[in-house]
């Protein structure tokens, strides 16, 4: 892949919480429309990661472009990489006191500035993507857990972004759920989306990632297509992780 | 070996045994539960019994309330004498100057015809247009309150603020406490948790220093110590100062209050805000105040509830309040000696006006709770 192709460009980041050190040296670069699956043990820096690239984390050392954008400390262009930017996070985080509709139209309308007729329309598009266009009216605390997640996913995805960013989205889902929460995903994927998708779901990984990065102790330890990744992995530690999740 | 599937049939709901609904249930249960459950109740009817009877003989069957002097209230003791506050009524609602002029006491009592107006609505789920009812009552309805009760305009004769009193009083000071204390709490609030050192330093000093000082300190300083930060020229009305005193002990304990429920959110309601490119003033607008105001409706009432109770410190600085009046009155030579009722009837008002914000607060929060599921 050449360089002018990636959308994400990540060099010697190094991210530390007090003394510990989360993240160190990653590079890291996403190609457009690429499928990014990241996995690893927990404590790994995974989500850390994905979360630097939309600032919700500060990193110390090292650069992330987006985009084109550097990101720094300059808040007009954080906010212009979030909203280029589209989140889905393991607990939802929908706005309980605001509607389905609401919580989807919120953003455009005021981060993007659309009229509330252009944002409400898009907004229902999107939630009959996703397959709940009938829980409009009705508020998170109403739905189910993958009734949530989608709708979450529809918020995001009102921004128009160009990069979606998934923390483990169905870690918090009862097992009867996750495969709404999965399809919707592929569906997305297979529309040319650009996705780092932090999961465990290695059918999902197998299926729709152009790339696996295994990751351990705030490294990248491995990364390689799907079939190379689960047939042929190179690092020891890669091959006890699969085992563990995998065997049983 | 084969496997035998089995198809899955569903039960039929059937409705819980008799014995558990209904009243008789209901009591059987929670009165008479068990053998202290029982002594309890039992214990409890006896003490209604003994209390309730003898305080509705006096302040109902024997009580007093016709004629216009306490000679009747003297002939019968038995029972409370309401002639006294029936008297004094227009003292005790709307303090001297109405209750000498009653030809201006329309004023007053228009004012608070109209806020009845417009707090009813507010109160009704199904009012159209109520942020626009809310814009009137925080804006229009103080102005319209001081030009007509305060007067000096429209060829309305001029009634001195410190020469208010009774209920009209108490309610001023409490309404103009409340309706600053609450912004000014908010922006307080949500100081003690920014990031910039300078803001947050000033908002713990600031609410540590004003919830640290009793109420009565603030109004005597106030009173005697704020002319003496102004040119000698500026002279605020007695009551104004009350006014500020009250403000700015109140927003200290609005802005913990708040506080409380800021602190109660989850931090993914920040984090899912900003992934979506909010802005701070955004984020917290349509996202973290309208949960954390929601969160701190309980604590926030119960500070407004205690402010209007507290208003009544300010006859330490010789304004009239409701309860300062009633005290008056009771002590007065016409009526000197029917100080319960004084107390009674004070005591009444107050609670009121307490019960119906608590009442209100209530209603407000089952209705903004969107986790319960309204079908």
């Amino acid at each position: 892949m050449t360089k002018s192709d990636s959308i994400i460009k990540i060099s010697k980041l190094n991210k530390w919480y007090g003394k510990f050190h989360a993240l160190k040296d990653i590079d890291l670069s996403v190609g457009r429309t690429e499928k990014i699956v990241i996995c690893g043990p927990s404590g790994s820096g995974k989500s850390t990661l994905i979360r630097c690239i939309n600032r919700l984390e500060v990193h110390q050392e090292g650069s992330i472009q987006v985009d084109g954008i550097e990101l720094t400390d300059d808040i007009k262009q954080i906010t212009e990489i979030r909203s280029d930017v589209g989140m889905v996070f393991q607990h939802f985080n929908l706005f309980p006191h605001l509607t389905v509709l609401e919580n989807c139209s919120l953003a455009p309308i005021w981060v993007r500035k659309k009229s509330k007729v252009e944002a409400e329309e898009m907004a229902m598009q999107l939630l009959e993507k996703v397959r709940i266009p009938d829980q409009a009216d009705k508020y998170p605390g109403q739905l189910s857990g993958g009734q949530q997640q989608r709708v979450a996913i529809a918020r995001a995805l009102c921004m128009q972004p160009r990069i979606m960013l998934f923390d483990e989205p169905t870690s918090a889902l009862d097992p009867e759920m996750i495969k709404e929460v999965l399809e919707t995903m592929i569906e997305l994927a297979d529309s040319g989306m650009t996705m780092i998708v932090v999961t465990h779901e290695m059918g999902f990984a197998n299926r729709v990632a152009d790339r696996i990065i295994f990751m351990d102790e705030g490294q990248i330890v491995e990364q390689n297509d799907p079939e190379s990744f689960f047939k042929n992995p190179e690092s020891d530690r890669t091959k006890l992780f699969l085992s563990q999740i995998l065997d049983h | 070996m084969t496997m035998n599937t089995v198809k899955f049939e569903k039960l039929p709901d059937r409705l819980p045994p008799v014995n558990t609904v209904g009243w008789v249930a209901w009591v059987k249960q929670n009165l008479f539960g068990s053998v202290s459950n029982t002594i309890i109740t039992l214990l409890f009817f006896y003490l209604i019994f003994l209390y309730i009877p003898p305080f509705l003989e006096w302040s109902v069957f024997n009580a007093n309330i016709s004629g216009s002097d306490r000679s009747i209230c003297d002939e019968n003791r038995s029972g409370a004498c309401w002639t006294f506050i029936k008297v004094r009524m227009e003292q005790l609602l709307f303090g001297l100057y109405f209750a000498q002029n009653p030809d201006q006491m329309w004023r007053p009592i228009m004012a608070f015809i109209v806020f009845g107006g417009l707090l009813t609505p507010l109160a009704i789920d199904r009012t159209p247009y109520k942020k626009w009812l809310l814009l009137i009552l925080l804006v229009a309805y103080p102005i319209f309150f001081i030009s007509l009760v305060g007067g000096g305009v429209f060829g309305i004769p001029k009634s001195d603020a410190s020469e208010w009193g009774g209920l009209l009083l108490t309610f001023t000071l409490a309404f103009v406490g409340i309706v600053l204390a609450l912004p000014l709490g908010i922006l307080l609030a949500l100081g003690r948790r920014s990031k910039m050192p300078v803001v947050r330093s000033f908002s713990i000093i600031y609410i540590e220093f004003w919830r640290g000082t009793p109420l009565i300190t603030i109004l005597f300083m106030a009173s005697v110590m704020l002319p003496l930060f102004f040119p000698s020229g500026v002279e605020f009305d007695k009551v104004v100062r009350a006014m500020i005193g009250i403000t700015l002990f109140q927003s200290a304990y609005t802005a913990e209050a708040v506080r409380g429920g800021l602190q109660a959110l989850d931090k993914g309601q920040t984090e899912a805000s900003m992934a979506l490119g909010m802005g701070y003033w955004q984020q917290t607008i349509f996202i973290i105040l309208p949960q954390a105001l929601r969160i701190s409706i309980p604590s926030i009432v119960n500070t407004f509830i205690a402010l209007f109770k507290d208003t009544s410190l300010v006859s330490i600085i010789g304004l009239l309040d409701l309860l300062k009046i009633a005290q008056n009155s009771s002590r007065s030579l016409d009526w000197n000696g029917y100080d319960i009722e004084a107390y009674m009837f004070a005591g009444l008002v107050f609670w009121i006006f307490c019960f119906g914000m608590s009442i209100y607060s209530q209603k407000l929060e089952r209705k903004l709770d969107t986790d319960r599921n309204v079908e």
